[in-house]
C-alpha cells in the first residue's frame, strides 16, 4: 500500500467533492463549506463525525439495557400466557434441544449488538486519540460492522411476522413488548453510529504526521 | 498552491457559518428518557404480589391459573409452595396494577373449577386450562396482601340486587352450588350453600333470588325440587314434563305459589325459611290440616298393597295407607290382616252442597258424615291399579246391595267395613265356573256319543254299497258310448284333410294362368310399337 508525504488527499490540496452535485470545489483548510454551485454543504470529514457517533453510541448502550431487560413479545394461547425477553427465548431454545438455533439468536441477538457498539466504540476512541496503531485492522474492523449491522434486526423482524400471523382471538395471540421497542431502537442507533463515522478518521491523524501511540 | 488564484475549472467553495455544538446529544438524553421510561413504565405496571392459601392446590398450576375478578382477568399465579405448617398451600400471584383496589383485608378469593352447567359452558378455554382463581372484593379499607382463600366457590357475587332464602328439605338430591332455581320455568336464581342441619335432621339449602324476582316469593310460596323428568300417561296421552334441559342434567329447584289459597302480595322477607318438597305434585297440594285415621279388614291376601298406596274415593285420593299388620289371637286360631289407613277429611268435604264456605272441620261432624255414608253402601275394597305390576290400591265405593255393617268407633283407628273385590270377585266367579264343569254327567254323555257313532257307521256302509253298483252298471256302458264317438270324429277329420291338396292345385293353375295373360300383353304391345322386330329379331340393349 502506498503511502506517504506524496500521496495525493484532498485534505492536502484543498479540494473537496460537493455530494449533492458531484462538482469539485475548492475548500481550502476550512472544515466546511457551501458548494457554489448547488449550494449543499461542503465538506473534507464529516462535521463532528467524532462527536456524533459517540452520541449514537451512548444512546445505544443506555437502550441496550431495557432491550435485554424487558420482554420483547407477549404469547398468549388457551393454555398459557407469557412474557418473554430475548434471553429467555435462547434458554427455552437451547433446554428444548435446538441449540444451533438458540446459539444463532444468542449470537444475532445479544452477541452483535453489543459487539459492534464495543468495536465503534473502540474505534472512536482510538480516533480521538489520533492513534496511529493498526490503521488496516482498524478500517477492516469498521467494514465488518457495516456489514454485519444490516442483519441484526433478525428479533424485530420474527415478532413482527408473529405479530402479525398469529392473531386467533382466544385461542393465541402475539403481541410486542416494550422490549421489542427499545431493541429496535439499539439496532437503529448502531446502525447510525456506523454511518455517522467517518472512516478517514482513522487515517487523518497519519497522514498529519501527529505522534505515533 | 495559491487560494487568491482560484485553479481553473474548480468552484472556490463559499465559506459557511459553524453551527452550535452538541445537538446530536439530545438522542442520548432521549435514549436515557426512553429506557428510563419504559423500565420505569414496566415497573409501574407491575401490580402488587399476593399470597393466598388454599386447603388443596387441585387445579391451580403456577404459570397458568389466572385471577379473575367478574371474568376479567387481573392477575396470573405465580408459584404454589406448601406452607410451613404443611397444612395448606400458599399460592402467589402477580396481579395488575389496577386489581390494587381490590385488595382490602376482607377480600375473599376461591377457586373455580371448570363445570359444565347444564345452561351453559360458560368459557372454553375455562374447561381447556383448568380452575381459575375468583376474587369477591370486600368493603374494609385496610389493604392487605395476605388472604386465606375460600374452599368453597361463592356463587352469589356481592352486592348484587336480590334477597336470600332457606329451604329446609329432607334430603340434597342432586342439587349443587349454583344449581338454578326456576319460577314459571325462568331461571331466576341459583343455590348458593348447603349444610347438613346441626341435628341431622335434614338439609338446610340457601337460594338467592335475583333482584326483579325475589318478589314473587311470599308466604304462600312453595318449593321443590325441579330435578329429573315427569313422564306421565293420561286420556291425552303421553307427557313429559321438566323444568328445563339443564334440570334434567344437574337438577333445579322451582317455586310457585300455592294455587288455591288467597294471594300474599307480601314478598317473604330475606332469609325466611321454606319446605322443600319432594316433586310439584307434593309441593301444590293443599296442606292437610286434618288427619284421621282409619283400618280395614280385608278378607283376600294384601299381596300388591304397599305403604303409601292411595285411598281412592271414586277417583279422588283422600288419604294413603299407612301401615300394614298382622294381627292374631292366642294360639293362632285366628289371623287378621289389618291396613292402618291415613284420612283427610279436608280433601272429602272442603265445601258443602250450596258451594258456600267450607263448615270448620269437628270430629263430630265426621263422624256423622263417615256414618251416613257408610249406612248408604260406602264400604273399602281393594282393586288392582296396574294389572302389569299387580299394585293394588284401596277403594271407598258405594255398594247399596251389601249386607248392613257400621263403624266401630271405640277404637283410636275406627273400622271401616269392606268387601271382597277385584281378584277376590274374580277368583269366586272362576269356582263357580269350575263347580258347573263338575256338575256336567259325563259318563251319559259318552254313552250317547258311542250310541250316535255306531249309527253313523252303518248310514256309511250304506252309501259304500251305493257307489259300487253305480261303478260295475253304469261306467262301462258310458265308456263304450264315448270309444264310438271319438272313431266317428277321426273318420271325419280323414275325409276333409284329404280335399286340402285340391284347392292348392287350382290355385296354382290360376295363378299361372293370369301369368301368361299378362306376357302376351307384354309381346302385343311391343310388337305395336315395333313391329319390324317381327323380321329383325330385337335389337340389342344399346348399354
Amino acid at each position: 500500500m502506498s503511502d506517504g508525504p506524496d500521496l495525493a488527499l484532498g485534505q492536502r490540496t484543498g479540494l473537496a467533492l460537493c455530494r449533492g452535485c458531484l462538482a469539485v470545489c475548492e475548500i481550502g483548510h476550512h472544515a466546511s463549506t457551501r458548494c457554489p454551485r448547488c449550494g449543499g454543504v461542503v465538506h473534507l470529514r464529516n462535521p463532528r463525525n467524532l462527536e456524533r457517533t459517540s452520541a449514537y453510541l451512548v444512546a445505544a448502550a443506555i437502550l441496550y439495557v431495557p432491550a435485554n431487560v424487558l420482554p420483547v413479545m407477549h404469547s398468549s394461547s388457551l393454555l398459557a400466557e407469557q412474557d418473554d425477553t430475548i434471553l429467555s427465548g435462547v434458554v427455552y431454545l437451547f433446554r428444548s434441544g435446538s441449540w444451533p438455533l438458540g446459539l444463532l439468536v444468542f449470537v444475532a441477538s445479544i452477541m452483535v449488538p453489543l459487539l459492534k457498539i464495543l468495536a465503534i466504540g473502540v474505534l472512536v476512541w482510538m480516533s480521538a486519540r489520533r492513534s496511529h496503531a493498526h490503521p488496516l485492522a482498524r478500517i477492516r474492523l469498521y467494514r465488518v460492522v457495516e456489514f454485519i449491522g444490516r442483519w441484526s434486526l433478525l428479533d424485530i423482524y420474527a415478532v413482527t411476522i408473529l405479530v402479525a400471523l398469529v392473531r386467533m382471538g382466544a385461542l393465541a395471540s402475539v403481541q410486542p413488548r416494550a422490549g421489542a421497542l427499545a431493541f429496535a431502537a439499539v439496532v437503529v442507533l448502531t446502525l447510525l453510529a456506523a454511518q455517522s463515522f467517518d472512516p478517514r478518521a482513522i487515517w487523518d491523524p497519519i497522514d498529519a504526521g501527529g505522534r505515533r501511540s | 498552491m495559491n487560494e487568491a488564484a482560484p485553479t481553473p475549472g474548480l468552484l472556490t467553495a463559499v465559506v459557511g457559518r459553524q453551527r452550535l455544538p452538541s445537538v446530536i446529544w439530545l438522542i442520548p438524553v432521549i435514549a436515557a428518557a426512553v429506557g428510563l421510561w419504559l423500565v420505569v413504565h414496566t415497573w409501574l405496571e407491575q401490580g402488587p404480589t399476593i399470597t393466598i392459601r388454599f386447603a388443596s392446590a387441585e387445579g391451580i398450576e403456577a404459570g397458568k391459573t389466572k385471577i379473575r375478578y367478574k371474568e376479567v382477568e387481573i392477575g396470573n399465579v405465580g408459584a404454589i409452595a406448601i406452607s410451613p405448617d404443611r397444612k395448606s398451600v400458599v399460592v402467589t400471584a402477580q396481579l395488575s396494577n389496577d386489581a390494587r383496589d381490590l385488595l382490602t383485608r376482607d377480600s375473599k378469593f376461591f377457586v373455580v373449577r371448570p363445570r359444565i352447567s347444564g345452561g351453559m359452558v360458560s368459557g372454553l378455554s375455562t374447561l381447556l386450562s383448568g380452575a381459575y382463581i375468583a376474587i369477591e372484593p370486600g368493603s374494609a379499607d385496610e389493604p392487605s396482601k395476605d388472604f386465606a382463600g375460600l374452599e368453597v366457590p361463592l356463587v352469589v357475587a356481592g352486592g348484587m340486587p336480590g334477597r336470600e332464602f332457606v329451604l329446609h328439605a329432607q334430603e340434597l338430591g342432586s342439587l349443587d352450588y349454583g344449581t338454578p332455581v326456576f319460577y314459571r320455568r325462568v331461571n331466576v336464581g341459583r343455590v348458593t350453600r348447603y349444610s347438613i342441619q346441626p341435628d341431622g335432621q335434614g338439609i338446610e339449602i340457601g337460594v338467592f333470588i335475583d333482584a326483579p324476582y325475589n318478589g314473587f316469593v311470599t308466604a304462600n310460596t312453595h318449593f321443590w325440587h325441579a330435578s329429573g323428568v315427569d313422564i306421565s300417561i293420561d286420556a291425552n296421552g303421553l307427557k313429559v314434563s321438566t323444568e328445563s334441559l339443564a334440570a334434567i342434567i344437574e337438577g333445579g329447584v322451582a317455586f310457585e305459589d300455592l294455587p288455591d289459597l288467597p294471594p300474599a302480595r307480601e314478598p317473604a322477607p330475606a332469609g325466611s325459611s321454606f319446605t322443600l318438597y319432594a316433586d310439584r305434585a307434593q309441593a301444590l297440594r293443599l296442606p292437610d290440616r286434618h288427619r284421621q285415621r282409619f283400618s280395614m279388614y280385608f278378607p283376600e291376601s294384601l299381596r300388591g298393597l304397599s305403604v303409601g298406596a292411595p285411598v281412592d274415593f271414586r277417583g279422588i285420593v283422600i288419604g294413603e295407607v299407612r301401615s300394614l299388620r298382622v294381627e292374631y289371637e292366642e294360639g293362632f286360631s285366628r289371623m287378621r290382616f289389618p291396613v292402618e289407613l291415613d284420612v283427610y277429611p279436608d280433601r272429602l268435604w272442603s265445601r258443602s252442597r250450596d258451594g258456600g264456605p267450607a263448615d270448620a272441620y269437628s270430629e263430630a261432624k265426621s263422624r256423622t258424615i263417615i256414618d251416613q255414608l257408610v249406612a248408604h253402601g260406602m264400604r273399602g275394597q281393594l282393586r288392582t291399579a296396574s294389572l302389569l305390576t299387580g299394585q293394588l290400591y284401596i277403594a271407598l265405593d258405594f255398594f247399596p246391595d251389601a249386607a248392613a255393617a257400621s263403624v266401630n268407633w271405640s277404637r283410636t283407628d275406627p273400622v271401616i267395613p269392606t268387601l271382597p273385590g277385584g281378584l277376590g270377585e274374580i277368583q269366586d266367579t272362576v269356582g263357580r265356573i269350575a263347580k258347573k264343569i263338575d256338575r256336567i254327567p259325563m259318563e251319559r254323555l259318552s254313552e250317547e256319543l258311542s250310541r250316535a257313532l255306531v249309527s253313523l257307521d252303518a248310514t256309511l256302509k250304506g252309501g259304500r254299497a251305493l257307489i259300487g253298483q253305480v261303478d260295475s252298471q253304469v261306467a262301462p256302458q258310458a265308456t263304450r258310448t264315448l270309444a264310438e264317438a271319438e272313431k266317428t270324429l277321426k273318420e271325419a277329420n280323414a275325409v276333409l284333410s284329404r280335399g286340402e291338396p285340391i284347392e292348392k292345385d287350382v290355385q296354382d293353375a290360376l295363378k299361372q294362368v293370369s301369368q301368361s295373360a299378362r306376357a302376351l300383353e307384354l309381346l302385343a304391345d311391343y310388337l305395336e310399337r315395333h313391329p319390324e322386330s317381327l323380321i329383325r329379331g330385337k335389337p340389342e340393349d344399346p348399354r
